[in-house]
């Protein structure tokens, strides 16, 4: 499969490629690990006249706990958050998303900025930095401006990025003590989108309940979803077996799968609520309850 | 077009490519090295796996100009003054039926053994997951990585039956 012919930019600094972006608009696109966009460029499912490969730029790799906040560069490659003590030890629910996308030589490549920056629902990330209560850095031609992640994922491969911004940088609050995450998969081979996604991380309080809580799913929407009425249902409660089906309940109730070659949508909602209720188990074990 | 220097199995090669060139057919049709396959062209199948700066790449789905300024190494590069331990382990512990998969299983695992001299079994399962052989089973794929882990810290290997 060859792509249609594009005119192809490596600028070297942040500033240069937001200079093209201005200069081309949007018959540009932005490539970093090139994964999600060269499969779509090979099918021609995309055609961008110019694509502005940014991952020269220095300085866009890095994984640390700064101000509150554990922060990752855009350009971070999927391998170095598989392999990273700091996420396994304390973000385990990214630790388990990465290690489900895709393969470790598309790993090698990847990078978790273009995960979330493609905007695809069937992609992995968008439902863990949900469920993280992350925000995202968008820097354009007058700086940076900080986009909660609840209000950048707007429809179908669409997200709140200005045709002249670059996503920079993923900033997750550092979860108090008592705190665990979980992602769980449902896909049918290696490298498959999943079926059913689901992102857990909650927090616990001195008596063992609930006080914060972030559940969101993967694929099962047309844009990356929250799962609020089961995030409400359990937030201050003590996580009871009842409850917590309940809630899983809710979640398989609100999502709005497509049926296609994965699945009816009934099967989807079913995975749904036994992927949440496997989830925020597993969640609640990490915490230390 | 675009100018590009690509260090190729420790050759610097500097071409003028289409942007919209894959790397898998810059290795395989300009510079006729055919040891890297193209299987599924979707990025699933790892039948075009190379290295690129040290790390398994799929070939398919890298153009060209990003391997530019960058190391690749191919199947044909492998072999230093005999075979590698991965090539003579698929060889001994016969790691391959008819081949296709064969270039990019054993540089996938050059990439894990690298990062992992000593995997178990499921690290090693787990390790060529996005690589699929239709002959073997994987069964006597991850022996051939087992043997080629030991060989290269520098245990003695059995050698394997022979036919008389």
């Amino acid at each position: 499969m060859i792509p249609q012919a594009f005119n192809y930019e490596a600028p070297t600094t942040l500033a240069g490629a937001i200079a093209l972006l201005q200069k081309y608009g949007s018959d540009a696109k932005i490539m970093s690990g090139g994964h999600s966009l060269i499969p779509m460029m090979k099918l021609r499912l995309a055609t961008p006249e110019h694509v502005i490969d940014i991952s020269g730029i220095k300085g866009m790799e890095y994984i640390h706990e700064e101000g509150g906040y554990l922060k990752i560069g855009a350009l971070t490659k999927e391998v170095a958050l598989e392999e990273s003590k700091l996420i396994h030890s304390k973000y385990p629910l990214i630790t388990d998303a990465t290690k489900m996308i895709a393969d470790p030589s598309v790993r090698n490549l990847a990078t978790v900025g273009g995960n979330l920056a493609h905007g695809d629902a069937a992609n992995d990330h968008p439902a863990v930095m949900l469920a993280l209560r992350a925000s995202v850095l968008a820097s354009g031609p007058n700086g940076d401006r900080e986009i909660s992640i609840d209000d950048f994922f707007l429809g179908f491969f669409t997200t709140a990025l200005e045709p002249d911004e670059i996503l920079t940088e993923i900033r997750i609050p550092i979860p108090p003590a008592r705190s665990g995450g979980a992602y769980l998969k449902m896909e049918r081979k290696v490298g498959d989108y999943a079926t059913a996604g689901v992102a857990v991380q909650l927090s616990l309080d001195a008596s063992g309940r609930c006080h914060q809580i972030g559940i969101a799913l993967t694929n099962v929407s047309a844009a990356s979803m929250r799962s609020t009425r089961a995030e409400e249902a359990l937030r201050g409660q003590t996580l009871s077996d009842d409850l917590i089906q309940k809630a899983a309940t809710m979640a398989a109730q609100d999502c709005d799968p497509n049926a296609d070659l994965r699945g009816s949508v009934a099967y989807k909602r079913s995975i749904v609520k036994t992927l949440v209720t496997r989830a925020i188990h597993s969640a609640v074990e990490r915490a230390g309850a | 077009m675009a100018n590009i220097t690509v260090h190729i199995n420790g050759v610097a090669q500097t071409l003028d490519v289409e942007p919209r060139l894959l790397l898998v057919h810059l290795i395989r049709e300009n510079l006729n090295l055919t040891g890297t396959h193209i299987g599924c062209d979707t990025s699933s199948c790892g039948a075009c796996t190379v290295l690129m700066d040290g790390r398994s790449v799929k070939s398919c789905t890298v153009y060209a100009v990003q391997a530019n300024g960058k190391e690749i190494m191919t199947i044909e590069g492998l072999a230093q003054g005999g075979l590698h331990p991965l090539q003579e382990g698929f060889k001994e512990e016969h790691g391959l039926q008819c081949g296709f998969c064969t270039p990019g299983m054993i540089m996938r695992c050059v990439d894990l053994l690298e990062r992992n001299p000593n995997p178990t079994e499921d690290e090693i399962r787990w390790g060529i997951s996005g690589n699929l052989c239709r002959c073997t089973g994987y069964n006597n794929i991850v022996k051939a990585v087992e043997y080629a882990a030991k060989k290269m810290q520098g245990a003695e290997v059995p050698a394997a039956e022979t036919v008389a």
